[in-house]
């Protein structure tokens, strides 16, 4: 025996790995699984489908366009980018009421916040409350990386093109204006406002961006953003964070504001608004909008293409039977 | 003065011969060190296009106006290419330093200073004497200088060097050989002046001065490295040549870099993929500049052109290369790396695997060549050595025919018992193995015959003998078939002791017997006999004879004639068998006709001029008038299971050369014997012309048949032929073999060959040639083999195999798309030519129709789905392009993108491709026709590639635009849009991962234990990986770095994130489904079919095992075990010997043997249509009794 064994040093090892014996599962395409599983399929989908369709049904969304290209627009004497501090009124009509939570958007269209070289125009680091960088930002901000030998902070495109209309709703009740509340917290993703950007831990804010120039597009320093909350100034001002997180399309909406206080809590009731614009950034297009019924109309193509199918499968089983039994 | 067209050796003389600076006896394959390792191996690394296209993108990802991805996405998958390289390229070549050591430290015994020292091969210097024992291996090539045996003879082998295992005779100059031993050695100082190293076999002409005399050297006197001395007690030699210099070393050329036709058809896809990415540059370059010209000149007041840009032109160029960055996964760069890593895991399998170990030689199969796989399962043409390849060079008695009866039967039942001749004879030879009792019995009995009979045999011959002790007899016979004949006499009675130049002494039933031997009138192949003319005690004079048949019968005495008919159909039936058939004959002569011939023999031989033809006519003059005896059959012992997996092969649609250095008549038993040629055949051409128009003429005159023919003989296999008239179910089972065998075969002689080789010949040669069922040349030589290999090479476009044993197969193993080596013998060097090596033909079966089907599968689905994922991952790119300005901004987060191809995708697929299987292995054997997508190239072509192009970009669509339409509306249920770039770049990367997660699960047909792991393992690291990259505390750390902070939880959250992706996957994969259904439905391939009953087989024979075995299945298999063809698929026998279903699986396999000979008759009824086949195909597989009944039937067939 022992013989043998020294014999056979050479033979390979008899176990179902290297003998390529492994216990395996073999699936096959047969149709008592694909058919059955196709129209399963379908059904699901059908189902999602209706469910989302329903849902989206359910949307109500009402679009202003304040861009004032055309002339009869009360916004038109804004859009002359020369025209400084424009306010501008935009009245609308509710018939129904728009149940709550309300969002109130902002849109802009054919605006590239997913342009390459605008998106890495930024110093993360700066961002992070960084004072060093602060003093030295970083080269991706180029152009946007000093004035004259100072530096920008925030520095970098993305931060320089911030969107800084502002805008205050009323409603008219009867000839008079009353403001509806508009709450602007939250407004961010949780890990922007408390991981991603921090403001540098000095006290007051302001000294921190001493020897720094505001960016060039901005009206007001990033300390100023809103110095009635140092939990909403600088870095992690809500507005600025939504601005900073870019969109992934050149058409986008990005949140303003949520009408979850006071007396419209529970919505906007029907009747007469206006919309007040502090028309600061310079657009120039903007196009109209639709619901997104698009995912309950997929689902129910798919669902009904995969009922279809199964269909057409069994017709062809039945027809070209494959040799089930031997 | 030095000359460099000669080279001088003086003996004994290391000064003086080291001036020259000859090559030293050491040998070296290896190609680096350790300091050499790292710079020449990562510059021959950057010889690979690919390798230098990624080093040229990493610099310009470090240009920063270029740069759309970080450099760390193409450094860190190309360092992780190079080191896996690297270390499998380290691997390889210590295995090549470690076989060097072996050789070069292998011990001779150098003459230093009158000394014998024992030296390693290496240190040997060319001008040392060496010393040689029995059974050595030469050490380099050595002028013989004396030797143990008279007149300075020795014999050798040289099986290694040409292939020829036949002994032969060196002798020294007879100046050298008084010599002796070392002690007068060490004082010669002659000095050798001869030829430059070359690589011609045979041939040496040089010139030995010594003692101021000069002596003619030949290849007579030459001892080359790689022979083996043989039935020599020693020898000494002057090294002539060493190490390099060789004649073998310089007949092993270098080492051709051999490449796959899927490797060769990879490189050509790579191109046009970088053709691919260039238009894919350009139109989105064009794209960017329209869009800056029209769009982004109003966005500038965002963001102005960078300052090196001035206008939208630049700005487009710069735009093109940084798509070219980030589209640059579309060449994958681990499509190489990952190619090799699977060829890697076949090699490993082929070496593990226990079916192609044998036990008799402990060898396993090996693949020395990792590179070469899948290239395995589309072989088309075989190139077969004989000696020691087909056959295992052993010569045996096996029947005879004496006095018109015949002898030798080979019996039926288990265990045939082994005659004992002891008791007899106690000079028998234990070896020798017979089985037929009655012709002892007829010795025995004094039956004159036979006793005449052997007695021929014991005297009519050239071997010599060695008695080292009372008994024990040794002979040494020039070839194995003489050696063989004289063995039988020795064990019927008739012993042949010794010999003298002038008596032959035998023992002739125990009685001693001394004949004068008169003549020898040698064998010559024109005379194709021997003769010898003896005086027996009694002073009567005889005239032995044996030789080829043909020439014997011409030359009997008429009376001969009944006892001749009866003999050449004996003859006919062993010819028929393979056997090697020898006429025996005897003439009495009177002492006047003795001396009268006599006369004018020594006239003959005293003639100076046409001295050989005199001769002949002498000899020609006596062997006439003689009365028959018999006839012997020999058999060339074929390997195990040779004629099976010929038969397997052929059925396979191979089609199977043999090259052979041998005659022409034993390369036509062999190939009788392995069931090449048959007797069915319409005819078998046999071209031996001398010159180019002879050569010509004969091969039209074969074309002219082969056209006439009713069924052009290539028809069978390729082209649509009328069918055969459809024979009675069941067919009577010897027409199952005429029909696949019964076509045309060609026999081409060296000389010939020659000719037909020449560039105005050999198209018409080839197309000859490959209208034959069955090619056999023989009398070729080492370099028309492999030139007989580069024309069907050139010609054919089919992948070629060589396989042959000795180191004359060398070059046509290295000249051959795949050489395999026969391994287990003596000899190496085929083996170390060869791509994979093991010691039995009959592996070959495996090696291809498994091994090398599998291979090829596993390869084929693993580029297909290869190509795929990394379109379907790139193209989403392109698409984006179109949104984002063709700005070259990424849609994924960039590691996501670094790790996508080496973390995320990489290992199901590789899982895949090293463990797939369609069909099991005992399957592949029995239908051999599953071959046959290999051969065609179906599985992977370029129709293939774009179809799994088209797939990935359709993928890449459906993975842009389902989450763009989805999300560009949609928003959390807090309010905050989804449609922001972070969210989207997760949406759509977990989207991809998953649809090529399930796209593989769907190719992945044989899911294991690791298919598993790897699967769900890839998904699971996915996420795994993705939460931690986006995680708070590495971004704590840098910054810098993970801008994607939070994105995984935010976005995975989201229920519409999950309706997308599962709408997404739906789409990509519901037609894939639903395509496939139906491809198997309407159209499936034979492999479909084969793995369906396999399943449905499997299902059903769960619950009840036992109720396979039947008593009646059993016997069945015994009887058809002996007989070899219950080993015709020869896995089985190995796999499950102890299993109880033993009965059941050989009934299953010879079933299955069966089932392809029949469908391969009626290969035109499966080109029907696969449903009508498949179901044909069941139905053969569950008549059994139908299979035993053609078992049966086949074996008296064979027996007989």
């Amino acid at each position: 025996m022992v013989k043998q064994e020294k014999e056979f040093v050479n033979r390979p090892d008899n176990t179902a790995f290297t003998q390529q014996r492994l216990p395996a599962w073999q699936p096959m395409l047969s149709a008592g699984i694909i058919i059955p599983g196709f129209v399963l399929i379908g059904l699901a989908f059908i189902g999602i489908g209706v469910a989302l369709f329903v849902t989206s049904q359910s949307i109500q969304v009402l679009e202003v366009d304040y861009t004032g290209v055309e002339q009869s627009s009360p916004c038109f004497k804004c859009s002359d980018p020369d025209v400084k501090n424009c306010v501008c009124k935009m009245e609308f009509n509710i018939d129904s009421l728009f149940k709550g939570p309300v969002f109130f958007y902002y849109g802009l269209s054919n605006y590239f916040q997913n342009y390459r070289g605008y998106g890495v125009s930024k110093d993360p680091n700066q961002l992070s409350g960084d004072l060093d960088s602060f003093k030295v930002p970083s080269d991706s901000c180029a152009p946007y990386e000093y004035v004259g030998k100072t530096p920008i902070v925030p520095c970098g495109s993305v931060a320089n093109s911030m969107f800084n209309d502002s805008f205050k709703l009323y409603q008219i009740v009867s000839g008079a204006k009353i403001q509806v509340t508009l709450d602007g917290k939250g407004i961010a993703w949780w890990t922007d406002y408390n991981v991603k950007y921090r403001n540098p831990s000095v006290t007051p804010l302001k000294n921190a961006f001493n020897g720094t120039v505001k960016p060039t597009f901005w009206s007001k320093p990033a300390y100023e953003l809103d110095p009635t909350d140092p939990a909403n100034n600088g870095f992690i001002n809500q507005d600025f964070l939504v601005w900073m997180r870019r969109a992934a399309l050149p058409n986008f909406r990005k949140l303003y504001r949520r009408i979850t206080e006071g007396d419209y809590a529970k919505g906007l009731p029907a009747g007469n608004y206006s919309l007040e614009i502090a028309y600061n950034y310079p657009v120039l297009s903007f196009d109209g909008r639709k619901k997104n019924e698009f995912l309950g109309i997929a689902y129910l193509v798919i669902g009904s293409m995969c009922v279809v199918m199964s269909i057409v499968m069994l017709i062809v089983y039945a027809k070209f039977k494959f040799p089930e039994e031997e | 003065p030095y000359l460099c067209e000669e080279r001088r050796v003086r003996a004994n003389d290391r000064e003086y011969n080291e001036k020259f600076q000859y090559a030293s006896n050491c040998i070296m394959t290896s190609k680096y060190n350790i300091i050499t390792f790292l710079p020449v191996n990562l510059f021959e690394q950057f010889q690979e296009v690919a390798n230098t296209y990624f080093l040229f993108l990493l610099i310009l990802q470090l240009i920063p106006q270029i740069s759309s991805l970080s450099w760390f996405t193409t450094i860190v998958p190309l360092a992780l290419v190079l080191t896996i390289t690297a270390v499998k390229d380290a691997t390889d070549d210590y295995f090549r330093h470690k076989s060097d050591n072996q050789v070069n430290n292998r011990q001779s015994q150098v003459l230093i200073r009158g000394l014998l020292q024992n030296e390693k091969w290496m240190n040997v210097r060319v001008g040392d004497i060496i010393k040689l024992e029995n059974n050595q291996f030469v050490a380099a090539d050595l002028l013989l200088l004396s030797s143990s045996e008279p007149h300075g003879l020795c014999y050798i082998e040289t099986a290694e060097l040409d292939g020829e295992t036949n002994m032969k005779v060196r002798q020294s100059v007879s100046v050298t050989s008084e010599l002796g031993d070392q002690n007068n050695l060490s004082s010669f100082n002659g000095e050798v002046v001869c030829e430059p190293p070359n690589n011609k076999l045979d041939r040496f002409c040089g010139t030995l001065y010594w003692r101021d005399k000069k002596y003619t050297l030949t290849n007579q006197n030459m001892l080359l490295r790689g022979c083996v001395l043989r039935n020599t007690e020693a020898c000494y030699g002057l090294v002539i040549f060493a190490g390099p210099d060789t004649k073998l070393m310089q007949n092993s050329g270098r080492t051709k870099f051999k490449r796959t036709s899927i490797d060769r058809l990879m490189n050509t896809l790579v191109l046009w993929i970088f053709g691919f990415l260039v238009c894919m540059g350009v139109i989105l370059a064009i794209g960017n500049a329209v869009w800056e010209r029209e769009v982004g000149s109003l966005f500038q007041s965002y963001l102005p052109w960078d300052p090196p840009v001035d206008n939208f032109l630049f700005n487009a160029f710069l735009s093109f290369w940084s798509y070219v960055i980030i589209l640059n996964t579309v060449v994958p760069i681990s499509l190489y790396v990952s190619v090799e890593v699977i060829r890697l895991g076949h090699s490993y399998f082929i070496n593990w695997d226990q079916h192609m170990f044998c036990s008799q030689c402990n060898t396993a199969a090996e693949a020395r060549t990792t590179t070469l796989n899948e290239e395995l399962g589309q072989v088309e043409y075989i190139f077969s050595d004989k000696t020691g390849t087909l056959t295992q060079n052993i010569m045996s008695f096996n029947k005879c025919s004496i006095n018109g009866q015949t002898f030798g039967k080979y019996p039926l039942g288990p265990q045939p018992k082994r005659l004992d001749f002891t008791p007899f004879n106690p000079l028998a030879d234990l070896d020798f193995c017979f089985y037929d009792d009655t012709l002892l019995e007829s010795v025995k009995v004094g039956d004159l015959h036979t006793q005449e009979f052997f007695r021929l045999l014991s005297l009519c011959h050239t071997v010599m003998s060695e008695e080292k002790s009372e008994g024990e007899l040794v002979y040494k016979a020039q070839s194995p078939d003489e050696g063989a004949l004289v063995t039988a006499a020795r064990n019927f009675g008739f012993v042949f002791r010794s010999r003298t130049p002038g008596t032959i002494s035998t023992t002739e039933m125990g009685r001693p017997a001394t004949y004068t031997l008169l003549a020898i009138l040698d064998f010559n192949n024109i005379r194709k006999r021997m003769s010898v003319i003896v005086r027996n005690a009694e002073g009567r004079i005889r005239l032995y004879c044996k030789g080829a048949d043909t020439v014997l019968l011409e030359r009997l005495h008429p009376c001969n004639q009944e006892l001749t008919n009866i003999t050449s159909d004996h003859l006919n039936e062993y010819a028929a068998d393979g056997l090697r058939t020898l006429a025996l004959a005897y003439r009495d002569l009177t002492e006047d006709e003795w001396e009268a011939w006599s006369e004018s023999h020594r006239c003959a031989d005293k003639a100076t001029d046409c001295r050989e033809d005199r001769l002949a006519a002498a000899y020609e003059q006596i062997e006439q008038d003689m009365m028959l005896l018999g006839a012997t059959a020999i058999e060339d012992k074929l390997q195990e299971g040779v004629p099976e997996t010929i038969a397997v092969l052929s059925l396979a649609n191979i089609k199977i050369w043999v090259l052979t250095g041998d005659k022409q008549e034993t390369a036509v038993n062999i190939g009788y014997s392995c069931k090449m040629l048959t007797d069915d055949m319409t005819e078998v051409f046999i071209i031996s012309g001398h010159t180019v128009q002879s050569v010509r003429q004969e091969l039209r005159s074969v074309s002219l048949t082969g056209r006439t023919a009713a069924c052009p003989p290539s028809s069978w296999s390729t082209l649509p032929c009328p069918p055969p008239p459809p024979p009675p179910p069941p067919p009577p089972p010897s027409n199952l073999m005429d029909n696949i065998s019964g076509e045309f075969a060609l026999i081409i002689n060296g000389h010939s060959l020659a000719h037909a080789l020449e560039a105005d010949m050999e198209t018409e040669f080839l197309s000859t040639a490959c209208a034959c069922k069955a090619v056999i040349c023989c009398r070729v030589t080492p370099l028309q083999k492999a030139q007989v290999v580069e024309l069907i090479k050139k010609h054919k476009k089919a992948v070629t195999l060589a396989i042959g044993d000795g180191a004359n197969d060398v070059s046509m193993i290295k000249s051959a798309h795949i050489g395999v080596g026969i391994s287990g013998q003596e000899g190496i060097q085929a083996v170390l030519a060869s791509d994979y090596s093991f010691s039995q033909f009959r592996f070959l079966q495996r090696l291809l129709l498994v091994h090398g089907r599998w291979s090829y599968l596993r390869m084929c689905r693993f580029l297909c789905y290869f190509f795929y994922k990394n379109f379907a991952f790139t193209m989403v790119h392109f698409w984006f392009g179109f949104f984002c300005g063709f700005s070259a901004q990424t849609v994924y987060d960039q590691y996501f993108i670094t790790l996508y191809n080496i973390v995320y995708t990489s290992l199901p697929v590789l899982a895949m491709g090293i463990f797939d299987q369609d069909v099991p292995d005992h399957r592949s054997l029995e239908y051999p026709k599953l071959y046959e997508p290999g051969q065609l190239n179906l599985l992977f072509n370029k129709k293939e590639f774009f179809i799994c192009i088209a797939q990935g970009i359709y993928t890449s669509v459906v993975l842009f635009f389902v989450p763009y339409a989805v999300l560009s509306d949609a928003s959390q249920s807090n309010g905050v849009p989804l449609a922001d770039y972070q969210t989207f770049a997760v949406t759509t990367a977990t989207a991809l991962v998953i649809v090529v997660s399930v796209q593989i699960a769907l190719d992945t047909g044989f899911w294991t234990v690791i298919n598993h792991v790897c699967v769900w393992g890839s998904l699971g690291s996915y996420f795994t990986i993705m939460f931690a990259l986006h995680s708070q505390s590495l971004f704590r750390i840098f910054p810098n770095q993970f801008h994607f902070v939070g994105s995984a939880q935010s976005t995975l959250l989201q229920p519409v994130v999950w309706l997308t992706i599962a709408l997404a996957t739906a789409i990509c994969i519901v037609p894939v489904l639903a395509f496939r259904f139906l491809k198997l439905d309407l159209k499936p391939q034979l492999s479909d079919t084969v793995r369906y009953t396999q399943l449905v087989r499997q299902k059903k024979r769960k619950p009840g095992r036992l109720g396979a075995r039947g008593g009646s299945r059993r016997s069945g298999y015994a009887f058809a075990h002996q007989e070899g063809f219950g080993e015709l698929i020869t896995s089985g026998k190995n796999m499950r010997l102890s299993s109880m279903a033993l009965a059941s699986f050989a009934s299953r396999h010879s079933s299955g043997w069966i089932d392809t000979l029949r469908r391969k008759k009626h290969t035109s009824a499966q080109h029907l249509g696969g449903v009508q086949s498949s179901t044909q195909l069941c139905l053969w597989v569950s008549s059994s009794t139908l299979k035993l009944l053609l078992c049966s039937g086949r074996l008296t067939r064979y027996t007989y």
